[in-house]
């Protein structure tokens, strides 16, 4: 048998890893709840599993998500994560070749050049030599960009890189070692044994065969070791993304979905970051407030390792921008959220106090302005305008007394609190029987969609006013402004309205601006971040401003009353919501349609 | 015992030689902009509880300031953290942290999943 | 191409008061007022705090002091740029026209906070919701009215809005709203004695002679009403009033009130030429107010020699205080020119 004591590091290194994957995936699945696994018991034999093979070698080993986003990163990883995986393959494809049997000794594979000489031909010796050699170059060139970036990021395309803790350097630097040492220890086996390819060879050239012999069995030995260290650091540190990636992908085909609650796939998630560092370059408190080490990069890590500190839970827009540039697709918020979340205390009510006295049945339209846009009135009395243009009648539900959604109370954990608040509202909606409700805030419309159960639609004033243009029950003049739009986060990407206020803007000259969509920017006035001070909140929006003004557009349109306090503040540029823009440039109805009388008012027993 | 009117009960006056001052100095470690309040009750008049319950931020921020704790963590549950009160507020408090660290400060219910 | 000793630029109080000093001096003075008119800001006020003098004596005593021979006033002239040569300051105006002089002196002024940024307080969404400046015109006309024709019972007044508030950026205390408030309610009261008069206020603030009396005689005279709180939020009422909330912080109760007019002391901040030519002479301080050399030593000097500093370009001042500062300027300005002299 071939065998010499340098594999011994390396087989240990193997099944210490082997044991502690099976153990940690017991414990995940183990953590899930019984929602999630229903959908795995469910889905585990069925076309999903399939799908999740292909998006697995789409996404661990070819990384086309991050190929897409920088395409120097996305090799960066290809090269590593495909090249080594297709130097295993071939390795054991070469050593069952020459073995004639699958189950020679596993060590053969990865320590072939070592055991097998020129002089003991097997099959296709040459073609495999060549495709060893030729990956082992393809991992080579992505190492070199890897130490490159954590040099230079900027040359890469990145920003920041993520700093990183003990463990997680020595797993580095153990990875780094393995292929370079590879290939020199492969290369003084080429010096003595003329076995290398095109590059082991190669590089041989430099060995003489003195040289060669005093340091090949060094090399080996090194090379195992460097191996060895990184399978028993691996599954603490970072690079148990590698499997957890998988396992996640797994989950996420077969329908296992994030929910409010801290669960295994929360830790199989948490575990699945590979610290990449792209979410910091996304992080908006980072490059505009200089907010060091919250970001979700940091977060996760602080998570998994049980170290968080409620500054850095709490310290996030919960903007959505970071979940946007995830390329593995991690739900960061939710998971943030998570551990926001307070316990509950069964039984307890928070809101007793509330005083409702009761509702107004038949009217067509709920409006709910919702707390913030109180301090706007500008947007009130136009909606109250395009209202009435639209001969629609309505009841102003928060008009005087008013409940909060519940939703910043949820965004800070006090999910009990905010439960109770939606069993307020909700009895006032569904009592007054109307066929739409209409809201002018972002934040309260996401907690209606997500929280309420609704039983009649709902839509965000945007997409109101934009079903009134369609309808053509409403007109508007065309002007000659020009306007930038800007996404508030909560409407874009928590809502992905985005079509609704561009159509609607369609009569004004609408110029695009760097951060468009999914890409938009926070006001910096985020509800769901209690921690930022007003200087920081003015940096994030004074920033974000500079981005939207860049072509000098008359005003700037928003759909969020905190959006448009925030900017205004800014004093740069006339900030308007989109209501006051459609209620300005009405056109003049020609056959005012007369509201039936005042609605009458329903009063909730004492 | 006559009750002549005149006595003055214990908790009718902030006595600042007894009051414990040491838990909102904590707070107001990490809620500095805490510190600038000028008591004009803007909070106060904008708040969407007050609608409904005679509930006073500035007030109640006030006695905590004073190591005057008895009833206000029910009085904090009150609150539905909407934001209101900070964006009325001329001196830049982050009021919502302000009254959220407070009534962690108050709340021994281990609310949070995070160690401390 | 004009030059004289001394160019003023700014025909407010501060800038004539100056340039009547140099003359009476004996030194040739060219005024540069972007209006049409001199006089500033005076000429949007009624009556003066403390005395209620008329705010029209103040103008035409201003006026009739620039026939003096030794001074010449250009309307419709702006400073756009300044040029500075050895000892020579010269001035390119928006008309085209040019001056030099060996002294230049800045009376730049300020202008009224636009309530506009408050929108909470409801200014241009609600017609009842008014500035000072619009309450002061209103005085001068002798009738106070609701713009829906409403018989007005309640007024208030609320004091800091643009000032003393970090949301708008403007961190300091505009000095004169607080007397200006109390000198306009016992206007009102003066015109409509039947009218209840409410103050919002956060501090009064009534440092300077005869200013603590006048709150007194408000108060005993004149039945005005003090509410210590800041108004958070106005809303219409369905006879188109205003219905204000706020705290009243003293009783520890939040309160209602309804009232048909809400005034609104607007602050100070430093004016478009304050800002632009500050900027452009880099002496731009806090706030973009123009910055002095040294507040208790030099405080008519800038960092540039021949540039001199008078008024509320350099901070909030009431009348007699920015035109004695005028008077100190003109003092200063001088001395400059005797050294250069010699």
């Amino acid at each position: 048998m071939k065998f010499h004591p340098f594999v011994i590091p390396f087989i240990a290194g193997v099944v210490f890893l082997l044991i502690l994957i099976v153990f940690r995936l017991k414990q995940w699945l183990k953590g899930l709840d019984r929602k999630q696994h229903f959908f795995v018991k469910q889905n585990f034999l069925s076309l999903k599993t399939l799908y999740a093979i292909v998006e697995v070698f789409r996404e661990s080993l070819l990384h086309f998500k991050i190929y897409r986003k920088n395409p120097v990163l996305g090799y960066m990883h290809m090269s590593l994560a495909f090249g080594w995986f297709m130097l295993i393959v071939f390795g054991k494809v070469k050593s069952v070749l020459y073995a004639g049997s699958f189950f020679e000794p596993m060590w053969l594979s990865i320590f072939f050049n070592f055991f097998v000489t020129s002089n003991e031909p097997y099959p296709y010796a040459a073609v495999m030599t060549f495709l060893m050699d030729f990956f082992l170059l393809i991992v080579l060139s992505g190492l070199l960009i890897a130490f490159v970036k954590r040099i230079y990021s900027r040359l890469v395309g990145m920003k920041k890189t993520t700093k990183h803790i003990l463990i997680d350097r020595i797993a580095l630097v153990a990875l780094w070692g393995i292929f370079p040492l590879r290939l020199f220890a492969e290369a003084s086996s080429s010096a003595l044994y003329e076995n290398g390819g095109f590059l082991t060879a190669g590089v041989a050239q430099m060995f003489s065969e003195n040289f060669a012999s005093i340091v090949e069995l060094p090399l080996w030995w090194a090379y195992s070791l460097s191996l060895s260290i990184f399978f028993f650091t691996l599954p603490f540190s970072r690079y148990m993304h590698i499997p957890a990636e998988v396992v996640m992908i797994f989950l996420k085909k077969w329908g296992v979905k994030t929910n409010e609650h801290h669960s295994g796939f929360t830790n199989i998630q948490l575990h699945a970051c590979a610290k990449c560092g792209i979410c910091i370059d996304a992080c908006q408190l980072d490059f505009a407030a200089s907010q060091k080490n919250v970001q979700s990069a940091y977060f996760i890590g602080d998570a998994r390792y049980n170290k968080l500190t409620e500054d850095v839970v709490n310290n996030c827009l919960m903007c959505g921008r970071c979940h946007e540039a995830c390329p593995v697709g991690i739900e960061l918020t939710m998971i943030r959220q998570q551990y926001r979340n307070k316990k509950e205390m069964p039984g307890k009510l928070y809101y007793n106090y509330v005083d409702l006295n009761g509702y107004h049945a038949n009217v067509d339209i709920i409006y709910y302005a919702g707390c913030m846009t109180h301090l706007t009135p500008g947007i009130i009395i136009s909606m109250k305008k395009i209202f009435q243009a639209a001969g629609m009648s309505y009841w102003f539900m928060d008009e005087e007394k008013g409940v909060c959604c519940g939703r910043p109370l949820r965004q800070q954990g006090f999910v009990q609190q905010a439960k109770d608040l939606v069993h307020k509202n909700l009895r006032m909606i569904h009592g007054a029987n109307a066929k739409l409700l209409v809201t002018s805030c972002p934040i309260c419309y996401v907690s209606f969609k997500e929280e309420y159960a609704l039983q009649i639609p709902l839509m965000h004033h945007t997409e109101f006013i934009e079903s009134l243009i369609d309808d053509k029950k409403i007109s508007l003049e065309s002007k000659a402004i020009t306007a930038v739009y800007h996404d508030p986060c909560e409407l874009g990407r928590n809502a992905q309205i985005y079509d609704a206020p561009r159509n609607v803007l369609k009569h004004l000259n609408l110029k695009t601006s760097k951060c468009e969509k999914n890409n938009g920017l926070c006001c910096g006035s985020s509800l769901s971040n209690a921690v930022l001070d007003l200087d920081h909140q003015i940096k994030v929006r004074d920033n974000a401003l500079n981005v939207l003004l860049e072509k000098n557009p008359d005003v700037l349109v928003t759909a969020c009353p905190m959006c448009k306090k925030a900017f205004t503040h800014g004093h740069k540029v006339a900030v308007m919501d989109i209501a006051e823009v459609v209620a300005k440039h009405l056109n003049e109805v020609k056959t005012k349609k007369q509201l039936s009388e005042k609605p009458e008012m329903i009063t909730f027993a004492k | 015992m006559t009750n002549w009117g005149f006595h003055i009960a214990k908790s009718r006056i902030i006595d600042m030689d007894t009051a414990d001052l040491g838990v909102y100095r904590k707070v107001a470690a990490k809620v500095p902009s805490a510190k600038l309040c000028l008591m004009c009750g803007a909070c106060t008049a904008s708040c969407t509880a007050r609608n409904h319950t005679p509930f006073n931020l500035r007030k109640n921020h006030l006695l905590f300031r004073h190591g005057q704790f008895k009833g206000l963590a029910k009085e904090f549950d009150k609150c539905m953290l909407c934001g209101k009160c900070r964006l009325v507020c001329p001196r830049g408090v982050n009021t919502r942290a302000l009254i959220y660290n407070m009534r962690m400060a108050l709340d021994n219910l281990n609310y949070t999943r995070i160690k401390k | 191409m004009t030059a004289v000793d001394v160019l003023v630029i700014g025909g407010g109080p501060a800038g004539l008061e100056s340039a009547y000093s140099l003359a009476n001096n004996g030194y040739d003075v060219a005024v540069l007022e972007k209006e049409k008119n001199i006089c500033g800001h005076l000429n949007q006020a009624h009556s003066l705090f403390p005395n209620f003098q008329n705010a029209s004596e103040v103008r035409s005593a201003m006026i009739d002091k620039m026939t003096h021979p030794k001074i010449s006033i250009h309307n419709d002239t702006e400073a756009i740029r300044i040029k500075r040569d050895i000892d020579k300051w010269g001035v390119e105006t928006g008309s085209g026209k040019e001056f030099m002089a060996p002294a230049l002196l800045l009376a730049t002024g300020f202008k009224s906070f636009d309530p506009k940024y408050k929108e909470e307080l409801g200014y241009g969404i609600y017609d009842n919701v008014i500035t000072t400046t619009q309450f002061e015109a209103m005085c001068q006309k002798g009738s106070i009215v609701s713009p829906h024709g409403q018989k007005v019972k309640r007024i208030a007044f609320l004091n800091c809005v643009g000032s003393r508030d970090e949301k708008v950026g403007n961190h300091y205390c505009s000095r004169v709203c607080c007397i200006n408030a109390v000198k306009q309610s016992i206007e009102a009261k003066k015109v409509l004695p039947e009218a209840d008069i409410y103050c919002f206020y956060m501090d009064i603030r009534m440092a300077g002679q005869f200013y603590e009396e006048l709150y007194r005689k408000s108060q005993e005279v004149y039945n005005v009403n003090y509410i210590r709180g800041r108004i958070s939020e106005v809303s219409p009422t369905i006879d188109k009033r205003l219905h204000v909330k706020c705290e009243d912080t003293l009783s520890q109760t939040p309160m209602k009130i309804t009232f048909d007019i809400l005034v609104l002391m607007t602050g100070i901040e430093a004016s478009l030429g304050t800002v632009a030519l500050g900027q452009q002479l880099n002496i731009s301080g806090e706030y973009n107010f123009a910055k002095s050399l040294s507040l208790h030593m030099a405080d008519n000097y800038s960092s540039h020699k021949g540039l001199f500093l008078a008024g509320t370009c350099k901070r909030p001042l009431t009348l007699p205080e920015a035109v004695a500062d005028a008077r100190s300027a003109a003092g200063e300005i001088k001395n400059y020119l005797k050294t250069l002299k010699q």
